[in-house]
This record gives structure tokens, C-alpha cells and sequence, in this order.
């Protein structure tokens, strides 16, 4: 059943984006970088953490769920350390999606061959 | 023929989008890739005993990786023209940008090309995040006193 919901939840995220994709000028930039901030925004409502419980890895694998790391890691910093918490706790728990982004993008393309 | 009437003219026939079509497999794309995440993070639970967050950030770089070794591969661009948002939203799209700039621009050597346009695409991603939450966090700072 987690299968189906998480299945149905991405799978409607993705759908809407398609919808403004089509209907509006907005570039899959645009899209992406709204959706981030979408994110932030529901996980400071308090309301990404729910949906991720409900909707597991269907959240957790979308774009907005890095907008819900960097909030919810920036608070959790404020929170240990004070406004210097903020800065340097940031991206603890995105490091993972951004440092293997960068490694495996550079590894990979110095194997690749270059496109035409 | 005044612009006008030009603009009309090339709308009448430029391609049409089929619209539905995209909405539905944009649905389905999407939703396996939520699917197989899930999917991963039960595995990854039930076999390794992880708890469900390190689970998770285990998932997000195994996908990371699955969509940086496919797009070196060349599969991932055919496959983002057919599905657009259905891989552009899920973290494959951020994987599959940085990878995607760090490809095109190798040609320009490693410094001022790959270097300095590998986060081309997906630099806005990660600013407007940042400054985003940086703002949210200081609301809330301000709201709880």
C-alpha cells in the first residue's frame, strides 16, 4: 500500500509540473527551482514531514525534497547553535544529493566521450 | 502582413503539443521513479537493517548515481524528451543536469569548461533553495521570538 501512495504522490507532483510546463513559458528551470521552494515552504509550515511519513520515497525522490533538507537542516541548526548554526549546518542533510552529484558527474564525465 | 498576423500565422502551424498524452506519461514516469525510491528504502530496511533515514540517504545516491551513469550513457536525454517532468522533477533531474552541463562543456577543458558550468543548469536549484530556507528559518526565528 506505502508502494501505491508513494507511486500516486510522485506521480501527481510530476503530472501538475507537466501541466505548467505546457500551458505556461516557464522553462524546466523555472519549474524545478519553484518546486525546491515549494518544498521549503511546506517544510516550514510543518507539513513535509507529514507527507513524507504518508508518502515515503514518493516524496523523498522529488526535487522539493531538497528544499525540505536545507530548511529543516538550517533550523536544526539555529536551534544547536544559534545564527551561526544556520550557515554552517545548511546543508548537512543535502550533502549527500549535492556531493554525490558532483562526484559522480565528474567521474563519469571524464570516462564519457564528449557529445558532438 | 502586419506582426500581428505573422504571430497568428506561425501559431497555426507550429506542432501542437499533445498535451494529455504528455500529462499521463509524465504521471507514470514520475510515479515509478517514486515507486522504485520506496521501493528502495524497503529493501534497504529489510535487508541491511538501516533505519529509515540513513535507508533513505542511501536511495537518493543510489538514484543520483543510476541517472549520472545513464546520462553518460546517453539513454537519460531521449528519455527526459519523451517524459519531460516525469524525470525532471525527481532528484534524476538534478543528476542528470549536473552531469548533462559537466558533459556538454568538457570539450572547453577542465576549468573553464567543465569547472566553471557544471552547476549551469542546476546552480538555480541549489541558490533559491538555499536563500529560500535561509529566509523561511529567519521568519520562524522572528515568529518564535
Amino acid at each position: 500500500m506505502n508502494f501505491l501512495y508513494a507511486f500516486l504522490f510522485a506521480g501527481a507532483a510530476c503530472s501538475i509540473a507537466q501541466i505548467i510546463l505546457d500551458n505556461t513559458k516557464l522553462t524546466p528551470g523555472h519549474i524545478t527551482s519553484i518546486y525546491t521552494v515549494i518544498g521549503a515552504v511546506l517544510s516550514f509550515l510543518g507539513v513535509y514531514d507529514d507527507i513524507i511519513v504518508k508518502f515515503g520515497g514518493g516524496a523523498t525522490a522529488l526535487i522539493s525534497n531538497f528544499g525540505h533538507m536545507l530548511y529543516s537542516s538550517a533550523y536544526q541548526g539555529y536551534m544547536a547553535e544559534g545564527i551561526l548554526g544556520i550557515f554552517t549546518n545548511m546543508f548537512t542533510k543535502s550533502s549527500a544529493a549535492i556531493a554525490g552529484a558532483i562526484i559522480f558527474a565528474f567521474l563519469v564525465s571524464l570516462v564519457a566521450k564528449p557529445k558532438d | 502582413m502586419t506582426k500581428d498576423d505573422y504571430k497568428k500565422l506561425v501559431k497555426k502551424h507550429t506542432p501542437r503539443e499533445p498535451k494529455l498524452r504528455n500529462i499521463v506519461v509524465a504521471f507514470f514516469a514520475g510515479g515509478f521513479i517514486g515507486f522504485f525510491a520506496e521501493f528502495l528504502i524497503y529493501m534497504l530496511q529489510e535487508s541491511f537493517g538501516m533505519s529509515k533515514v540513513i535507508a533513505g540517504s542511501w536511495t537518493c545516491l543510489i538514484i543520483i548515481a543510476i541517472s549520472s551513469i545513464l546520462t553518460a550513457f546517453g539513454f537519460f536525454d531521449n528519455w527526459v524528451n519523451k517524459c519531460k517532468c516525469g524525470l525532471i522533477i525527481p532528484t534524476t533531474g538534478f543528476a542528470h543536469s549536473v552531469t548533462g552541463s559537466a558533459l556538454d562543456y568538457k570539450k572547453d577543458g577542465l576549468i573553464t569548461g567543465l569547472g566553471s558550468n557544471i552547476f549551469k543548469l542546476a546552480g538555480s536549484v541549489i541558490l533559491y533553495g538555499v536563500i529560500s530556507a535561509f529566509i523561511l528559518v529567519v521568519i520562524r526565528v522572528v515568529i518564535n521570538g
